[in-house]
């Protein structure tokens, strides 16, 4: 699917930025609404350049108004446009649940078919940026949750770049996190010009045979972290989600099959997250692949801390490799 | 205060059909062939209306909203646009479709829980019902905006209730349109009632109409009985719209002389009397009394508009009640335009253990 043959080297947040240029130049059709997106170009620059070069027709700084945003983006769809919605921070988008659950997900299948809704619904999330309440949640089983609805987790550069075109591309809503603790820490070659990472596919960051960690978003850097951790006493395995819906099952079974022994790491709080469907997935479908347990390392029950004690509450190298060690000497 | 382009707390209603003894009637704005197209809209809305609350006691139709006496503010603004506009109903306007050719049938079956009621919003520029209150107010701003940025001369209507005025939608969807300039029509139709509670209850505004000074955008108050009036004030605000001058908000005034819904009792909460009142003075009737002062309409017209009315809605619920049941594929063959493998797998499923 990738058309260009030269890499750039670019930060995670660069990769988006890259994402949104390329797509707009393809696709005029193709417009991103948000606040702060057009004269600040966002508040983490994730879309510099682009009122420049798109116009404010294309690139359109709302009001602050996210149940407004995703709601006109429907109309838009409707219209003809393929909006891109940006959700300045994670907890923020929790206003256009509304719209999200109610029509977003459903208009599609209200029209029989007969109307696409192409639109994309991005936003950074996650925690351990030392920011304020509700600048640090981890979202994604609300998406994952909602019928109609597609989500992506990009990890790397070449991912957020692939992973945003393809949700773009895809005929119905998506949902991209962008994990921004690793905005600007992740770097690694991305790509020129159009690249695509398909919808519905798992990575393997780390091969291993021992043990896999499952994992999506800033917490598959952090998994590695473990894996090297762990190098000395076993062989670790890190796989990459990519996309929790569609869930590439056969890769998680596939990896179930090579090692036998899982550990799902969310940031998320622990009940119904995402973590608890891989488990329920595994539990019914690999009984006679698991030597142990899955097991669970997440953020907990509770409300996101402050900051001086997010270390605690987010998933750590330690509590990692001690999941890890529980499940290897099960 | 008096410098807002919007003052309507002050202002009257807007009125044309007058009484027929002391309040004469104004100026209509259309001819007599627009006149009684009007007129056999109504008689069709009224017709379903009516229909559909014997369908539901007949229990061929499900819990249906009642729109009796709201005839007015639908047909009003539906003819005052141009069939490229766009229409987006709540479920108070559920069968306002029929007035751009679709089949009474489809209306019946969506109330009748088959999935052969839906329609292609784009065929009939109506989008599909909306039941979640207030939340399609920013989809028609967004539609109206996004046809303006593609350079089309395209405005849109979008129906709510007085209580939708209170929704956060309502705010997000009226302040969208207004800063985007959009074509956009904001039609309240303001039946004093969200189910039981009355507006005095909604709001501490003087009228609806007032929340328009906040967005920046123009009122109108009118009586929402009086289709002509409607008709004029909508038709003004699509004007408006298609000159480029954004939206506008319009009060529609009635009272609703019926139940919330087929499942509600209003006897517990709602004024007999003042229901009466509203009984009397509905919109159709007078419609009918004004048309006959002018001269245009006869007891002909008026018996055979009834009885094609009647007409339509006898095939509408025949062909609804003849669809066959829907095959379990439909469960999962729109969720998604490219669907996860899991739903297929979903289906096989479900098939091995029903059978179906």
């Amino acid at each position: 699917m990738t058309t260009a043959t030269a890499v750039r080297d670019l930060t995670l947040v660069e990769a988006v930025n890259d994402a949104l240029h390329t797509e707009m130049e393809r696709d005029p059709a193709v417009l991103l609404l948000g606040e702060d997106v057009g004269r600040a170009g966002g508040v983490f620059r994730a879309s510099a350049g682009l009122l420049e070069r798109f116009g404010p027709d294309r690139c359109v700084d709302t009001p602050l108004s996210e149940a407004g945003i995703l709601g006109t983006a429907v109309g838009l769809c409707m219209a003809g446009w393929r909006p891109v919605c940006e959700m300045q921070y994670d907890a923020f988008s929790y206003p256009c649940l509304d719209q999200l659950i109610n029509h977003v997900g459903r208009y599609y299948w209200r029209t029989r078919g007969a109307m696409e809704f192409p639109l994309v619904v991005r936003m950074p999330y996650g925690g351990g940026v030392r920011a304020p309440e509700l600048h640090d949640d981890s979202p994604e089983t609300y998406y994952a949750h909602t019928p109609g609805v597609k989500v992506v987790v990009p990890s790397t550069p070449a991912d957020a770049k692939g992973l945003l075109a393809a949700a773009i591309r895809d005929p119905d809503p998506v949902v991209v996190l962008e994990p921004k603790l690793v905005y600007r820490t992740a770097r690694g070659p991305v790509p020129e010009g159009e690249h695509i990472v398909p919808i519905g596919r798992a990575r393997v960051a780390r091969d291993g045979s021992d043990v896999t960690l499952v994992a999506w978003g800033a917490m598959v850097p952090l998994c590695e972290r473990a894996a090297e951790e762990l190098a000395g006493e076993a062989s670790v395995e890190v796989l990459d989600l990519r996309s929790l819906k569609p869930l590439d099952e056969e890769a998680v079974l596939a990896s179930a099959a090579r090692t036998g022994r899982l550990v799902v790491v969310q940031e998320a709080p622990r009940t119904c997250g995402f973590a608890s469907e891989v488990a329920a997935l595994l539990a019914e479908r690999a009984i006679l692949d698991l030597h142990g347990p899955v097991l669970r390392v997440t953020g907990f029950d509770v409300p996101y801390p402050y900051w001086q004690l997010e270390d605690l509450y987010m998933p750590s190298v330690e509590r990692v490799v001690d999941a890890a060690r529980r499940l290897l000497s099960f | 205060m008096s410098a807002s382009p919007a003052v309507p707390a002050d202002q009257g209603l807007r009125r044309v059909i007058g009484d027929g003894s002391g309040v004469p009637d104004g100026d209509p704005g259309v001819g007599p062939e627009e006149l009684l197209q009007l007129y056999r809209s109504l008689v069709l809305l009224r017709t379903y209306d009516e229909r559909s609350v014997v369908y539901h006691r007949q229990g061929r139709i499900g819990t249906y909203a009642i729109f009796w006496g709201h005839e007015a503010i639908q047909a009003g603004a539906v003819h005052a646009l141009e069939e490229r506009d766009w229409i987006f109903p709540s479920y108070r306007e559920s069968a306002i479709g029929l007035l751009r050719g679709i089949p009474a049938a489809t209306v019946l079956s969506w109330w009748r829980g088959h999935p052969a009621g839906w329609w292609n919003p784009a065929e009939h520029r109506v989008a599909s019902i909306c039941i979640p209150i207030a939340t399609h107010v920013p989809h028609a701003a967004g539609l109206a905006w996004g046809l303006r940025l593609r350079g089309e001369d395209t405005a849109a209507v979008v129906f709510f209730g007085d209580g939708a005025t209170s929704e956060g939608a309502f705010h997000e969807g009226a302040n969208f349109a207004a800063v985007m300039r959009a074509p956009l029509v904001l039609l309240c139709n303001n039946n004093q009632w969200a189910i039981s509670t009355p507006v005095t209850a909604q709001t501490a505004a003087a009228t609806l109409a007032d929340k328009a000074i906040g967005y920046g955008m123009p009122a109108a108050r009118v009586d929402g009985t009086d289709v002509l009036a409607v008709h004029g004030a909508v038709r003004e605000a699509v004007e408006r719209a298609r000159a480029g001058d954004g939206p506008t908000f319009v009060e529609a005034v009635t009272y609703r002389a019926a139940p919330h819904a087929t499942a509600d009792d209003s006897s517990a909460y709602i004024d007999a009397e003042r229901v009466e009142e509203a009984r009397r003075a509905e919109c159709l009737g007078r419609l009918d009394a004004y048309l006959r002062r002018a001269g245009v309409l006869t007891d002909a017209v008026a018996e055979e508009t009834r009885a094609a009315a009647l007409e339509t809605m006898r095939e509408g619920i025949a062909a609804a009640e003849a669809e066959q049941p829907g095959d379990a594929s439909l469960l999962f063959a729109h969720a998604y335009a490219d669907p996860p493998p899991a739903l297929a797998r979903d289906l096989d499923d479900l098939r091995r253990v029903t059978g179906r």
